[in-house]
């Protein structure tokens, strides 16, 4: 071979690789202004969940439907992971049939807002009858009974800033000043999903009130997603234009455990 | 034993057409990305399943519920997390070099001259034949090392067109985003647990054929073979100027 047909092979190969670089560089800007890069995005395993969670927000869209089943599909078991909270403030509250119970609502709002159990039932409530799936594998068909979650945002004013829904349960210690000591399982999704009209706060399951190791008083039923991300039990929600600074920034407590923060696989 | 083979049919052949190489270059690099990533997609295909190492029929199924097949395995959760992490990340790069291997397969007629079989070899005697010397481990001959047989062919389109499809298409529909998106997928599969259940079958046919693809490998020759794959030449080639 030539040295004049190496040079060449050479310089067409940095001219790629510069034009290749750039390109990545770009995408990766317009990735993130577009919200198509996930918190957990570090390390050899954020490349794979970033092309997952972008494909999947830009091929996805927003409003896909979760199939709706009927009610003689609800499942006779509907398995639960983990135990209710030992929260001392969540037992009084239990025993009170939680009619002291306050659900907060704060952060890129423009009305911090505390709702009552006896408030949420009184907003227009929605049934579904939809599945879901637990990463183990198991999966259950229930009725869920509850007020949209886009109701709430919209009742409380989100600002253009916000970019996620943070969500506090009691298994949490959500009260923290410091956000960055949180820990337990809190959760967060992005703004397409809570706007989403079959995300919903659920306080009712298969037509009684929500059971407690389903996650009395109120839950999280996001259809599009593993039920990991419904968190339950849930005392506080949060908007917030970045989740860098909760915990260790990874977007969920689960996250900081190993599991990954999107669950939309 | 292979550095010293000397293979004098080969080496003619070789001599006709110096620069032709056994198996072009983006059928070997396609071939061992794959290769590296099904060792990632079936290592951490098992740390997921054996979560809950059940498997239904249907739309759910859980522990309680009447199940399909219970494997003889305990319940070992937690290394699903980082299991999930490395099964999509592994996904992601078997499907990529997949689509270039298929998109270069049609393109450069790869699948109909390699992989479609002359239609006079689809006789059932001469399959029969085939399979019989190869279940007496015969090793086949060097002039056979240049082209592949009847059942390679219809061994790798089955993998190609088959197998790969269905373990992408039954592992999409048991994502909860894409069912929302594709509902017929997940259907058409009976559900998601059904999907799940396909899903696991596929894989145990993949490890099947990769069992039997070593053995092959190692019965025509390992190092050889392996070079071939690797170098894109059967025997290792004299220097050239």
């Amino acid at each position: 071979m030539s040295d004049r047909l190496s040079r060449r092979k050479l310089m067409t190969t940095g001219l790629v690789a510069a034009a290749g670089a750039t390109g990545l560089g770009i995408a990766a800007r317009l990735a993130d202004r577009y919200g198509l890069i996930p918190p957990d995005d570090g390390g050899i395993y954020g490349v794979g969940e970033t092309i997952t969670y972008a494909t999947q927000r830009v091929l996805v869209g927003r409003h896909s439907m979760a199939r709706e089943f009927t009610r003689s599909d609800v499942s006779k078991i509907a398995p639960v992971k983990g135990p209710p909270p030992e929260d001392e403030t969540y037992h009084r509250l239990l025993a009170g049939g939680f009619a002291d119970w306050r659900l907060k609502i704060d952060g890129l709002v423009a009305r911090p807002t505390f709702l009552s159990l006896a408030e949420l039932m009184r907003f227009p409530s929605e049934n579904h009858v939809y599945h879901q799936a637990c990463e183990e594998g198991w999966s259950f068909i229930a009725e869920w009974t509850g007020v949209p979650l886009s109701y709430v945002l919209n009742l409380v004013g989100v600002l253009p800033q916000a970019k996620y829904v943070v969500f506090y349960g009691f298994d949490t210690n959500f009260d923290a000043a410091d956000k960055q000591t949180i820990r337990g399982k809190w959760n967060s999704i992005d703004m397409a999903d809570a706007w989403h009209p079959q995300t919903l706060l659920a306080y009712g399951m298969n037509g009684q009130e929500l059971p407690t190791p389903h996650g009395a008083p109120l839950r999280l039923r996001l259809p599009r997603q593993l039920g990991g991300k419904s968190t339950k039990y849930l005392a506080l929600i949060t908007l917030t234009d970045t989740v860098k600074d909760i915990g260790k920034g990874y977007g969920a407590g689960g996250t900081e455990r190993g599991f990954s923060w999107y669950a939309g696989i | 034993m292979a550095e010293t083979a000397y293979l004098p049919g080969l080496a003619i052949r070789d001599a006709d057409s110096p620069d032709s190489p056994r198996h072009s270059a983006v059928v070997r690099i396609t071939h061992w990305i794959t290769a590296l990533s099904f060792v990632g997609l079936l290592y951490s295909g098992i740390a997921i399943l054996i979560a809950h190492p059940r498997l239904y029929w249907g739309d759910t199924g859980a522990v309680g519920t009447p199940s399909l097949i219970d494997l003889p395995i305990p319940f070992m959760i937690g290394h699903s997390g980082w299991g999930r992490y490395l099964h999509f990340l592994s996904a992601w790069v078997c499907v990529l070099a997949g689509l270039v291997y298929a998109l270069y397969g049609l393109l450069s007629r790869h699948f109909g001259k390699n992989l479609l079989p002359a239609k006079g070899d689809l006789a059932w005697g001469r399959i029969w034949r085939m399979v019989w010397r190869d279940m007496q481990l015969k090793r086949p001959s060097e002039e056979e090392a240049l082209t592949y047989n009847v059942l390679q062919r219809l061994a790798y389109l089955a993998v190609v067109f088959v197998l790969f499809p269905l373990i992408i298409l039954s592992g999409l529909a048991m994502s909860p985003a894409i069912a929302s998106v594709v509902p017929v997928l997940r259907s058409a599969f009976g559900g998601q647990q059904s999907a799940r259940t396909i899903h696991f079958f596929v894989a145990l046919a993949l490890v099947l054929f990769l069992c039997v693809h070593i053995a092959m490998v190692w019965l025509a020759g390992f190092t050889d073979r392996v070079r071939a794959m690797i170098t894109g030449y059967n025997a290792a080639r004299r220097e050239r100027s």
